[in-house]
């Protein structure tokens, strides 16, 4: 039995020997290969790589990243992972996180970690004219990247584009037994009515949250995927998505009998969400955060959003990719998406309230 | 009585070398309960607005969240009791056709991570589904069909992948206690019914509760399945004050709620069983039961067709989707994948089942009353991890080792002047220390209950020829527990293979596990793009099954 412990102990320390790619061993990699060409002068200073922690997934990232490094030779690592244990693990490591930089797909998330002090305030001019005012922090904390704008979807066969408006219209009677929504322990619905309490105030946000669920077709879903499908299927006539999602039905098969409306162009502009970035307080490398950030806001990158998830990017001179082109452009809702994160808790609590599940 | 009482008591027992092995034992459990333990400190966190979200909780849903929670316990407690139970028996002391296919076959759906079969299930059955939509297009569009996200469906999806626990642990104990103690029922007249429910039931019971409880367990944990559902639970609501309201106090609160409610049922089981001990005779090699025409047919139809639902059909499923995207998915980087994978569960079974097995051996030491006690607790506790849904163990592995990492740190700084980056926390060590908290009641239960059958005569007798007790264990206790050994070994192995939480927050950098890919396919929604790692994870988590029917033994697991 000592055997097997010895043997355990030893493979467990071997493992441990080749596989930790620790940070610290890479800045040295790093640091022996300064006078690599690619090299731009101003980019001299930053020797060592910058550390991001993501929640946005792997495939979405790393093509970008992989162009970052290629084009300014400062190499990206990152860890990927849940919004929560990311936020929780950035807190606990205080002064002494890897994490040069936080990525979440969501403004909820980046304003908790900005309110819970994890991010630094950039002053960026490149970011200031990049990225409009309403997708980033006021205080310079978190800037969006792209946006995923949340908003009306109908069956052709069924329903008059003529007969949609705005989310607050989906309460009329004449829908009836024929909406459908996703949960709203989605993040996306969470935003959605925090800007809703913000410009019409609780009492109204509730009476709109009250009127949709009274005119569910069915127990809500757990994805805007299960939505769209229920309405191709006939269970329901209209429903509430993030575009991409009807984006990637229609990249499959382009007669997808489900088609996109933007909501409330006439008043106050289609609701958007972020993905978004900051720099942490405690990074090791501050600068290299910061030009990744500011890339990210730039041209190239900001068609990238575009074509791998069939976002909009949030730089507002880049075009989208085809598909969302054909969407035509719209106008959006202009309140800062920090409100959807500063009302969110009330929003949750609203929707319980309401009994919207 | 418990053997190690009466040893404790004797003069064979006093002069029994047992203090290191108590000390290691300790510094394990300490390891392994200290993520834990961190958990409750959250209730030092009680200021205005953990006090709001707990009005708002009783005020708006804390009831509909309590009452789905127990009707799934309860759901789900029969139905894996119901299958596991009768499957086990079946194929341990029966024969009929395809009985040797069956006996490991059936252990299969333990591969399949649950909001999987979660999600294959709602696929097919939903209103936009081939099933509705066929059976709409016979009857019409006003065909009644059950809610597909109703309690019932949770609890027939999960009781399907959560059953091989008890088949398992129940398989080893019918097999263990053979035909004999039936033939005893039956020769006192009792019919062959009542011989099972008065004889044979009984004597398993330590084994099949403890696979309900870590059926149960898992249940409370699950936070993918029933969401797919969108089923409210106590799980769920943890989730929502965490991401929802921003409050891991609150979530932890209710989280550690939940612990104390695992620890409440885990002790009256105990109180329940009380004194009742049963041992295990060697009674292998007794011819099974043989099953003829109607009944051998009503048996293999019965195992198939569970076999079809809780494994073929949804692995068929995810193969078909798997085949679409396999050349697109499939490149160099995915042998990493495979590879980590594996030497994680490998490392990880070894290191937690080693880890069971000397807490489990602790207990049965010499030792007063009070001290005995407290290996109680301390075991007890040791175990709960399982039952914590997956991220908010998570936090407790992170904060406890941020803790640790600081303090060592610090003491590089302060005593040797010597500046050190943290590197507990993002390594491979503490990664298999966090497996090991999560899964030690799936390790424990299969090795305690495989402890439970031993008689204590022959181990009385190995010491009073003067064993030391790592002597004892070795040449003794391990070959007898053999079979609960060999069944936490592939629990562990295909529960950690299957692992997402811990492993997202506390692997390597870059360090990349299928179960990552799955999470990482499924988190934007794409489900169909997860089919190639779930195939791949499932076909890994045959490997075991395989090695053990190559070793001639599958009678044994």
């Amino acid at each position: 039995m000592i055997r097997y412990y010895v043997f355990f102990i030893l493979s467990l320390i071997l493992l441990q020997a080749c596989s930790q790619d620790s940070p610290a061993d890479a800045q040295q990699n790093n640091a022996g290969d300064q006078d690599s060409p690619r090299i731009s002068p101003a980019d001299a200073a930053i020797t060592s790589p910058v550390i991001v922690y993501s929640s946005r997934q792997e495939h979405l990232i790393k093509p970008m990243f992989d162009r970052f490094t290629e084009e300014t030779g400062i190499e990206v690592q990152y860890q990927t992972g849940e919004e929560g244990p990311l936020i929780a693990r950035l807190q606990a490591e205080g002064e002494m996180t890897f994490a040069d930089m936080l990525y979440t797909v969501d403004a909820g998330y980046l304003w908790t970690a900005a309110d819970r002090g994890l991010l630094a305030p950039l002053e960026s001019e490149v970011l200031q004219n990049n990225i409009p005012a309403h997708l980033r922090d006021p205080q310079g904390r978190w800037f969006g990247l792209s946006v995923r704008a949340r908003t009306i979807v109908y069956a052709r066969d069924r329903v008059e584009p003529s007969e949609l408006s705005s989310y607050e219209a989906l309460t009329e009677p004449r829908w009836q037994g024929r909406l459908c929504l996703r949960t709203s322990k989605e993040v996306y619905n969470m935003s959605l009515v925090a800007t809703m309490i913000e410009r019409h105030g609780e009492a109204a946000a509730q009476d709109i949250v009250e009127g949709w669920v009274a005119n569910l077709a069915a127990p809500v879903f757990s994805s805007d995927n299960l939505v769209l499908e229920a309405i191709a299927a006939g269970q329901c006539d209209v429903g509430l998505v993030n575009s991409y999602y009807l984006g990637r039905k229609i990249a499959e098969d382009p007669e997808y009998p489900v088609a996109l409306f933007w909501a409330n162009q006439d008043s106050s502009g289609t609701h958007v969400n972020i993905s978004g970035a900051g720099v942490t307080r405690h990074a090791q490398n501050p600068q290299g955060a910061r030009r990744l950030i500011e890339w990210l806001s730039t041209q190239e990158p900001q068609e990238m959003f575009s074509e791998l998830n069939l976002e909009y990017p949030a730089n507002p001179e880049v075009m989208p990719t085809a598909i969302v082109r054909d969407w035509g452009s719209f106008n959006q809702d202009q309140i800062n998406v920090e409100a959807a994160g500063r009302r969110q808790a009330e929003a949750v609590m609203l929707m319980d309230r309401a009994d919207y599940r | 009585m418990n053997p190690s009482t009466v040893l404790a008591s004797s003069t064979v027992g006093r002069s029994f070398g047992s203090l290191p092995w108590k000390i290691i034992s300790y510094l394990i459990a300490a390891i392994v309960i200290i993520p834990i333990l961190v958990i409750f400190t959250q209730w030092g966190t009680v200021g205005y607005g953990e006090q709001a979200i707990w009005q708002h909780l009783f005020n708006t849903k804390l009831d509909r969240l309590l009452l789905n929670t127990v009707v799934l316990l309860f759901g789900v407690g029969f139905g894996v009791t119901l299958l596991g139970v009768s499957l086990a028996w079946l194929c341990s002391v029966c024969d009929f056709p395809g009985r040797r296919v069956f006996e490991w076959a059936l252990m299969l759906p333990l591969a399949i991570p649950a909001y999987v079969m979660a999600f294959v299930f709602l696929g097919m059955m939903n209103y936009a589904g081939p099933v509705q939509t066929a059976l709409r297009g016979w009857f019409g569009q006003d065909v009644y069909f059950p809610n597909v996200q109703g309690s019932g469906a949770v609890i027939v999806v999960l009781s399907l992948v959560l059953y091989p626990y008890v088949y398992m642990l129940a398989r080893s104990a019918f097999v263990a206690q053979g035909r004999q103690i039936l033939d005893a029922g039956r020769i006192l007249g009792k019919s062959y019914w009542q011989a099972f429910f008065r004889l044979a039931i009984p004597v398993a019971r330590p084994a099949i509760v403890a696979g309900i409880a870590l059926a149960l367990m898992e249940t409370l944990a699950d936070f993918g399945a029933v969401s797919i559902f969108n089923y409210d639970t106590f799980t769920t609501a943890i989730y929502d004050a965490w991401y929802g309201l921003f409050n891991l106090a609150v979530a932890a609160q209710l989280a550690s709620l939940l612990l104390l409610f695992v620890a409440l049922m885990l002790v009256l089981e105990q109180k329940g069983r009380a004194q009742a001990r049963y041992i295990q005779k060697s009674s292998r090699n007794l011819r099974p039961y043989q099953l003829r025409g109607g009944r051998a047919l009503a048996a293999s139809a019965y195992c198939t067709g569970i076999f079809l639902i809780a494994f073929a059909l949804p692995f068929a499923q995810l193969v078909l989707w798997a085949m679409e995207i396999v050349a697109e998915e499939f490149n160099p980087r995915y042998w990493s994948f495979l590879f980590n994978t594996l030497g994680l569960g490998v490392i990880a079974a070894l290191a937690t089942t080693v880890f069971a097995l000397m807490l489990a051996y602790v207990k049965r030491l010499p030792g007063a009353a009070r001290e005995r006690r407290w290996q109680g607790l301390a075991i007890r506790v040791s175990t709960l991890g399982y039952a914590l849904p997956g991220s908010v163990l998570a936090v407790g592995i992170i904060l406890s080792f941020t803790l640790l990492d600081q303090a060592l740190v610090s003491a590089a700084r302060e005593m040797f002047s010597l500046s050190i980056r943290p590197f507990l926390v993002g390594s491979l060590f503490a990664l298999v220390l966090a497996y090991s908290t999560r899964f030690m009641a799936v390790a424990f239960a299969p090795v305690e209950s495989g402890f439970e059958r031993i008689n204590p005569t022959v181990i009385e007798a190995a010491k009073s020829l003067g064993s030391s007790p790592g002597r004892v264990l070795r040449q003794v206790y391990v070959p007898l527990l053999r079979p609960g050994i060999l069944t936490a070994l592939i629990i562990v192995f295909v529960d950690v293979m299957k692992e997402m939480p811990a492993t997202l927050i506390m692997r390597p950098f870059g360090w990349d596990t299928l179960a990552v890919r799955i999470y990482q396919m499924t988190a934007e929604g794409q489900w169909e793009r997860a089919a190639l790692p779930s195939v791949t994870l499932i076909l890994l988590g045959l490997i075991p099954v395989i090695l053990l029917i190559r070793s001639g033994r599958p009678a044994q697991i």
